[in-house]
């Protein structure tokens, strides 16, 4: 129980910092990992430049180049409006990363709150929390997402806080039981009989000895916020027209043109598809990495 | 097995009450100026006024009183009418329910037939190609959006081939050849997506039950890999997947909202997307009620299953 959770790896003879030190040994020990880091920073280098990347205006239309295949002009063609399929899967991009930061950045900080509060007090008030988030688990992700946004209406505040509330109720409950285990821990104990405030002990022993599995848990709702995000503009419930974003450049009117122009049903299912494998290798090989008993658990 | 059973059914109390509250609360989240929004959209409905909404949703009284009437007629089995159509809402529960079953059903079974064999061999064949081969392929079926596939499914055969999935709901007991042949597309998408998460539970679980004293003993009195693996590993390290298909099944509606959109499978998750966009708030909160519920029970026979199948669950 009291072992340590992450052990930094020692220095090497150059002193190379820490971080330099942890990248290169997922490099060696998780190389499948480490591309999937690599494709996830190229996706955030794309999203914070993309207004520049981009060679087209998002909604420049372009009567004469509609519905083109792919060609040096138009990479990945253009749609019914000739607006450029390129520039908008950036936008997308941009868009999915927007969303997908803020998102799971609140998620995790509500499952910091609440996995804490429940699993260092306990007692009936873990209780109460914990039927109140099976309750919770109940509903599929998806169908509380759609009753929510009907209620609050689409936009991005709405989906940011409906999402971040989703996966971070969810959540708690992997901090909460990292935090009950840590609780437990000699240190811990010591603390308390050295008659430190709770609030010190949570912020100096409690949170440092569950961050592992924090920055494991953000990672991959990263991931799950992007796909869910994508799954609610595909059914028209995300962001509205004309902000393009990966879900809705799969559906709406866009979707008659496929079958003139199946490029357009490639371009945004495979960045999705790729971004998301990314994240979603890059959280396995962090997890193996920062957090061994975590392994095989999703 | 008698006090498991009584144990797992108060422990579903405090979960129900919570669940009943989440949906409750969100009718009573619907802000005033929806009603007006739906005031302006439904003059094609006959007599829609604000103080018909109001009490159809049951906004004129306290808080708790509208909880507590509210949770007595969902018990009785009322859960209002349909503001479009005026029809009772669980009629449409009961017409839609059974579709999406029957999806549910068919890709559960396209899962399991795809992930257990899958799942046995990538275990048995640890870190050989094949093994990360099959490990590769689930962690891509996370990360393919069902959307995705399906979009896929409609336009490219009907490019390429001229073909594409039919759309045609017919019941089946109509037509059970046509019903299957429509159902089969959406089920085989749906399956193959949670087929990902059983295939890794399968792996892990194999894994764990093949390094046993008893597999060895079994070894030992020679025994094949054959009969190792059917008569001794397979009936432990399955126990544990029976709990996955309970977690599952949030995965399984979830998905089913999107795929019967796609395949236009008038089901439940059809009947919510169309509420929702008529603003419909009955049959939202009804679906909802439902989709709740529905799971914690599926959760609580698979628990029970679980307790009748590995005896020590049923000591704890």
């Amino acid at each position: 129980m009291s072992e340590v959770i992450y052990t930094p790896p020692a220095a090497g003879p150059t002193q190379r910092s820490p971080i330099v030190a942890f990248n290169l040994r997922m490099f060696r020990e998780k190389p499948l990992g480490a591309i999937g880091g690599v494709i996830f920073f190229v996706f955030l280098f794309c999203g914070v430049f993309a207004d520049v990347l981009a060679p087209y205006g998002v909604n420049e239309t372009d009567m004469f180049h509609r519905l083109e295949s792919p060609s040096l002009d138009f990479p990945m063609g253009t749609d019914h409006l000739g607006r450029d399929v390129l520039s908008r899967i950036l936008i997308g991009a941009q868009l999915s990363m927007i969303v997908g930061f803020l998102a799971a950045g609140l998620a995790t900080v509500i499952s910091i709150v609440l996995g804490i509060v429940s699993g260092y007090v306990g007692g009936k008030t873990d209780m109460l929390i914990q039927r109140f988030v099976d309750a919770w688990m109940t509903f599929p992700d998806l169908v509380l997402l759609i009753v929510v946004i009907s209620i609050v209406g689409p936009g991005i505040p709405q989906i940011v806080i409906i999402l971040g509330l989703l996966y971070g109720i969810a959540g708690s409950r992997i901090v909460r039981g990292a935090v009950v285990s840590v609780r437990e821990n000699m240190y811990t104990h010591a603390a308390q009989s050295m008659g430190a405030r709770t609030l010190y002990i949570l912020w100096h022993h409690i949170l440092p000895n569950v961050m592992p599995v924090v920055i494991v848990l953000f990672t991959t709702r990263v991931g799950a916020v992007i796909l869910a995000e994508a799954g609610l503009s595909f059914l028209g419930l995300g962001i509205p027209p004309p902000t393009p974003t990966w879900g809705s450049m799969l559906s709406g009117t866009g979707r008659t043109y496929m079958y003139l122009g199946p490029w357009l049903a490639l371009a945004p299912g495979l960045c999705l598809t790729i971004v998301v494998y990314a994240i979603n290798v890059y959280g396995d090989a962090l997890r193996d990495l920062l957090d061994p008993r975590m392994r095989g658990s999703r | 097995m008698q006090a498991f059973i009584i144990r797992r059914l108060l422990a579903l109390i405090p979960t129900l009450i919570f669940t009943s509250i989440i949906v409750f609360a969100s009718i009573r989240l619907i802000p005033g100026d929806v009603i007006d929004l739906m005031l302006s959209q439904n003059d094609i409905a006959t007599g829609n006024d604000r103080a018909r909404i109001e009490q159809a949703l049951g906004f004129d009284q306290p808080i708790y009183i509208q909880y507590f009437k509210w949770l007595w007629s969902a018990l009785q089995g009322d859960l209002g009418r349909s503001l479009w159509q005026n029809t009772p809402v669980t009629e449409q529960l009961a017409e839609t329910l059974p579709i999406t079953f029957e999806l549910g059903l068919l890709a559960l079974i396209v899962a399991l037939t795809v992930a257990i064999p899958i799942g046995i061999y990538s275990a048995m064949r640890q870190d050989t190609a094949g093994d990360y081969i099959a490990r590769s392929f689930s962690l891509l079926m996370l990360a393919i959006p069902s959307f995705w596939l399906g979009t896929l499914v409609m336009v490219f055969p009907s490019v390429w081939w001229r073909w594409a999935p039919p759309l045609e709901y017919t019941p089946f007991l109509e037509d059970p050849i046509k019903n299957l042949g429509h159902m089969i597309v959406p089920a085989i998408l749906l399956g193959l997506s949670l087929s990902a998460v059983t295939m890794r539970m399968t792996r892990t679980m194999m894994l764990e039950v093949m390094r046993q004293d008893y597999i060895r003993t079994a070894r030992a009195k020679g025994l094949g890999e054959i009969l190792v693996v059917v008569r001794h590993a397979l009936r432990n390290g399955l126990i544990p997947v029976v709990t996955l298909i309970g977690l599952q099944a949030p995965l399984l509606i979830g998905g089913a909202v999107i795929l019967e959109q796609i395949f236009v499978v008038p089901g439940m998750g059809l009947l919510l997307l169309d509420a929702v966009f008529q603003r419909d708030y009955p049959v939202v909160t009804g679906v909802f009620l439902v989709v709740g519920v529905g799971i914690l029970v599926i959760n609580l026979l698979v628990d029970l299953t679980y307790g009748f199948l590995d005896p020590k669950v049923r000591q704890q």
